[in-house]
């Protein structure tokens, strides 16, 4: 289970969350939509335990073993080979050697990067290194995933593979939360949809039948008052 | 404990491998510790001074300033792609990255010590022959405490503007203990004294780094929270 209770922080005059609740249990995937400078980033990295937030508390049942992470940077080093960047990451979430060899080799093949597992990250493209840090977000089988802008550099192939890795992992009863400004990004695999703006949840509801369209329209209704 | 430990040498070991595959640090400080001793062997009159006086403190100024660039680069591995956010959002204890860091630094400043070490008896002249496994204890002891320090100082200034400028200016304060300690046991080994002449020393360098190790432990953890 994912719960925030009345988070609460501010950066300098810039009330970046300003009293957001919200429960997630299994299954759940929740699709967080907000203009640049809405709080995104900062509601994610509060849950993943980043930020200590100055009101209210967040909690994620299983602790820090629970979550799987994408931010904006990659956490990958340059001259590690893909391979041992996820080994590197495994073994700090204690995944057994046999078992994390066997995890890499899946998600490299999975995400279609197996044929560069040997290869310095440093050599990556931006996309490539996006396919790798799913893979090194995914090592330790995480209960919830916090995906922030997840598919930045991504091909559409990549992508698609991707989406439904997600749908995948959320039939095996993992939480997602999925945050982006672009609404036609994840909406399918949403079961409930948050509209974020300076920091608070203008709405939160769940996504029913509604298709990117009719999302589409409620953001701009709630956000811009368009 | 053997959960720290075990995470400690898992970091330590990367930050040694991406060291062995980039040598930037590395021959930048043996180069650094070549020049030195290059400098103050042209630089000194020999007829003035004896070089049994001068040499311990052209020794241990050569190895804090070279240290100083292993300690300098410690959290810089860390920045590339943000990945100390990635091992402050992975389920290890703060203790075991601060350990990991101070196994590295130690083995870093260790290897440029086995680089300096036989420079300055070949520059310098200095009867190390009967002394020379006193002095390698010596110099593992004082190491240890300015790495103990210094790595802790490291972490607090990594997100500084002028990170580089700053661990000297704090550091430094702190390493005259060991150093004061280090010169003088040095001096007197070089010079033929009895080992229990510096005795009072030894026990200083060594209540120094169970004080700092301690500390710096303690502490640790409040510089890398945000």
């Amino acid at each position: 289970m994912l719960c925030a209770e009345d988070l609460r922080h501010s950066f300098g005059p810039v009330r970046a969350l300003d009293g957001i609740s919200f429960t997630l249990g299994e299954g759940q995937t929740l699709a967080l939509f907000g203009p640049n400078g809405a709080g995104k980033t900062t509601l994610l990295k509060v849950l993943a335990g980043l930020i200590r937030p100055e009101g209210g508390r967040a909690e994620v049942t299983g602790g820090r073993r629970a979550v799987g992470w994408i931010g904006h940077q990659s956490y990958l080093y340059g001259h590690l080979t893909v391979r041992e960047n996820l080994l590197f990451w495994a073994a700090l979430y204690d995944v057994a050697r046999p078992l994390s060899r066997a995890r890499a080799a899946e998600l490299l093949g999975r995400l279609g990067v197996a044929d560069r597992a040997d290869v310095p990250v440093r050599v990556l493209s931006r996309g490539l290194m996006q396919r790798v840090t799913i893979a090194r977000a995914l090592m330790h089988d995480p209960e919830v995933l916090l995906l922030d802008e997840p598919f930045t550099g991504l091909d559409l192939a990549a992508a698609a593979e991707f989406r439904a890795l997600l749908a995948e992992l959320a039939g095996k009863g993992r939480i997602v939360v999925l945050a982006t400004h672009n609404v036609d990004e994840g909406v399918e695999l949403a079961t409930d949809v948050a509209f974020q703006a300076r920091g608070r949840f203008v709405q939160l509801a769940p996504r029913g039948a509604r298709g990117p369209g009719e999302i589409a329209d409620a953001y701009r209704r709630a956000v811009t008052g368009g | 404990m053997g959960e720290v430990l075990r995470h400690a040498w898992v970091i330590a070991r990367k930050d040694l491998v991406l060291e062995f595959r980039s040598r930037t640090a590395f021959v930048s400080a043996a180069v650094f510790t070549a020049l030195v001793l290059t400098v103050f062997n042209f630089g000194r009159d020999p007829t003035a001074v004896a070089t049994v006086d001068l040499a311990p403190s052209i020794l241990w100024v050569t190895f804090t300033f070279a240290a100083m660039l292993a300690l300098n680069r410690a959290f810089q591995l860390e920045l590339e792609n943000e990945a100390l956010d990635g091992l402050l959002v992975a389920p290890i204890s703060r203790t075991s990255l601060y350990w990991a860091k101070l196994i590295a630094n130690c083995v870093f400043v260790g290897v440029v010590e086995c680089v300096g070490l036989p420079l300055f008896v070949l520059f310098f002249d200095v009867p190390v022959g009967g002394v020379l496994a006193p002095l390698i204890g010596v110099i593992a002891l004082a190491t240890v405490g300015f790495v103990a320090v210094g790595t802790l100082f490291s972490a607090m200034v990594i997100r500084t503007r002028f990170a580089e400028l700053m661990l000297p200016v704090l550091l430094l304060p702190f390493l005259i203990p060991p150093l004061i300690g280090a010169v003088q046991v040095t001096a007197r080994l070089l010079g033929g004294r009895p080992l229990s002449e510096v005795t009072g020393w030894l026990r200083l360098l060594a209540a120094y780094d169970i004080v700092f190790l301690t500390l710096a432990t303690l502490l640790f953890p409040t510089t890398v929270n945000e």
